[in-house]
């Protein structure tokens, strides 16, 4: 399958499960490595192909993933999780005589109230609950300004009101940068008047607004109609 | 002790304990015998070891079991200057013994106790990066590094028990006279090796200390927590890796160099799997992931050895192994975390300081609290 993206676009991967919407934001940051295929960053002028580079090089590109779980650093306070998220020079010896200047400071302030964590600066990360981590999370990827970001399933397993409150951090996010987001939630994905990608068994099935998508019959099919199109599938087959 | 590290008072408190401990040291002499100043002395140097593996094994997830090794590595250094010291002009005796006729290259430049003082930290910690650069940057870690490090002990104390010609083989080295012309024996030389060790020690426990409150260490929590979240943070986690291992292996060169200096005698059975285990237990028992819980570890413990072996000598590896049993059971942060743990309905008078976990950067106490996991 093909996979373009603009500067500043935002763009929902959606589809059954094992459609292969993880894998994709895999490819992307380098976890898994495609086995054929390219990865192009930047097109035109200063072109690099990510699926060459390691995972660290990647990041420092900008392009910055979110896992499905939140994985912030437990063992750390909030504050220290995104003082080493902060972009910054990541070499051992710059990191070690690394002060955390008046500008950083600020920095990471004004993220602490954007995420909404400003007086749990000093907890543990690991005590935080599942939306305050998840909060955490995109918070970190904002300080390491990448100028592509994927994040997988942002509001899986979230209250009402803390799917709201991420929804208004990805619109403040989106202004800036690239977003790819993986997402089940599909009221979700409709508040955001935006390109949908639907994949199926590793494939492009459809690509468009939402409207057009849901309009799209093979769409119904996988989606709703698996039960019913059972033995239509088979006789295709 | 400390009452919380949260508040002023707290900080006060803990000032205190480190000033007390530290008079506590350097009066020593005033107050222990001779042979009692020699066992405190060894079980300080012990404790820069143990500090060394805190940074590695506490501070950064990995765990080593071959630390006898770089242990060793400094013990050798040191012991090679005194050997040839102690030889005069003229070749070691176990040398003559097995028909070496020239003293060899390697051994040469030993005669200057720079040159083996400093070796005794860098050969270490070049060893270390070597291993770590074949190990991290393949992303072996974990229980397998753990394997490989004692596949480590089993090479270079064969490799010591074999070339007998360079290394006195099982015997090891010792026989040594003096340091610097003075007789090590004389009751002046042991009292400046004595503060030389407390100074060695400081001087770790502030490096380390430096380490763990950079944001260096911040990002070596980081990796313990999660390797590989670090690496879409565009951290090398193997640098980092590489790194503290380097550093854990030169403070362990120290350690041996020091251990030399009060005992005179090094053999590879210093440097063999039990030693290199009773390292991790120092740290363990003590509390990991705390810079004063490995030194605690490391003096309670080797005190403790010493006592027990002397009424009951036969018992003391049971006991050893008891201990580690409960600590691994009960005390999961050691003694530091016991006494926190004690300390802790004393110090939560105020409600807010519940909730925060350990504060940021330069007020936090000597170490961050953190579970062992």
């Amino acid at each position: 399958m093909d996979l373009e993206l603009q500067p500043g676009e935002l763009r929902f991967l959606i589809g059954p499960n094992g459609a292969g919407k993880t894998t994709m934001l895999d490819v992307l940051c380098g976890k898994v490595k495609p086995s054929s295929g390219k990865v192009i960053f930047r097109g035109r002028a200063n072109a690099v192909d990510v699926s060459k580079r390691r995972e660290h090089e990647i990041a420092r590109l900008g392009i910055g993933r979110k896992f499905q779980t939140p994985s912030v650093f437990p063992g750390l306070t909030v504050d220290e999780n995104l003082e080493i998220a902060m972009s910054q020079n990541r070499g051992v010896w710059a990191v070690l005589r690394a002060k955390t200047s008046k500008f950083d400071r600020m920095r990471i302030e004004a993220n602490l109230e954007l995420i909404g964590l400003a007086d749990k600066k000093r907890l543990r990360a690991g005590l935080l609950s599942h939306g305050e981590k998840q909060w955490l999370e995109i918070g970190m990827l904002l300080l390491q300004e990448p100028e592509v970001l994927l994040l997988d399933e942002p509001v899986a397993g979230m209250t009402d009101r803390e799917t709201e409150k991420t929804g208004e951090l990805l619109r403040q996010i989106v202004r800036k940068r690239t977003v790819v987001v993986v997402e089940h939630d599909m009221e979700f994905v409709r508040r955001f008047a935006s390109r949908v990608t639907v994949m199926h068994e590793g494939k492009l099935l459809k690509e468009g607004t939402m409207e057009e998508v849901q309009r799209d019959e093979r769409v119904a099919e996988v989606y709703l109609g698996r039960r019913r199109d059972a033995d239509a599938v088979g006789s295709t087959a | 002790m400390p009452v919380s590290p949260t508040t002023t008072r707290g900080r006060l408190w803990l000032l205190a304990g480190y000033g007390a401990a530290l008079l506590l040291l350097l009066a020593a002499p005033l107050y222990l015998s001779d042979f009692r100043l020699n066992l405190l002395a060894k079980c300080l140097a012990f404790a820069i070891a143990a500090l060394g593996l805190d940074l590695l094994w506490g501070y950064t997830g990995i765990l080593s079991l071959g630390h006898g090794v770089f242990f060793g590595l400094g013990g050798y250094a040191m012991a090679m200057h005194l050997k040839l010291e102690a030889s005069g002009g003229k070749l070691p005796d176990f040398m003559g013994w097995t028909g070496v006729a020239k003293l060899p290259w390697f051994w040469e430049p030993f005669r200057s106790f720079a040159f083996a003082a400093a070796m005794g930290i860098v050969l270490p910690a070049l060893l270390a990066l070597f291993l770590g650069f074949f190990t991290f940057r393949n992303r072996i870690r974990g229980v397998y590094f753990t394997i490989l490090t004692q596949a480590l002990v089993i090479i270079v104390f064969t490799l010591f028990v074999g070339q007998q010609k360079y290394t006195g083989g099982t015997n090891g080295l010792t026989g040594f006279a003096t340091l610097f012309g003075e007789p090590l024996k004389s009751p002046g030389m042991k009292t400046a090796l004595y503060f030389a060790t407390v100074a060695g020690l400081l001087a770790a426990f502030l490096l380390c200390r430096y380490l763990v409150k950079s944001r260096l260490g911040k990002v070596l929590r980081a990796i313990r927590d999660g390797e590989n979240r670090v690496r879409f943070l565009g951290f090398d986690p193997s640098l980092y890796q590489m790194a503290a291992f380097a550093v854990s292996a030169a403070l362990a060169g120290l350690a041996g160099m020091f251990f030399v200096l009060h005992v005179g005698i090094i053999s590879p059975s210093a440097m063999a799997i039990v030693p290199s285990v009773e390292m991790v237990l120092w740290v363990a028992i003590g509390g990991r992931g705390t810079l004063i819980g490995a030194v605690v570890g490391a003096v309670v413990l080797n005190e403790a050895k010493s006592g027990l072996s002397e009424s009951f000598p036969d018992m003391w590896t049971f006991f050893l192994g008891g201990l580690f049993i409960v600590a691994t059971v009960f005390l999961p942060g050691g003694l530091v975390g016991l006494v926190r743990q004690l300390a802790g309905p004393f110090g939560r008078r105020n409600p807010s300081h519940e909730q925060l976990g350990e504060s940021s950067g330069e007020q936090q106490p000597v170490a961050p609290r953190e579970h062992s996991g």
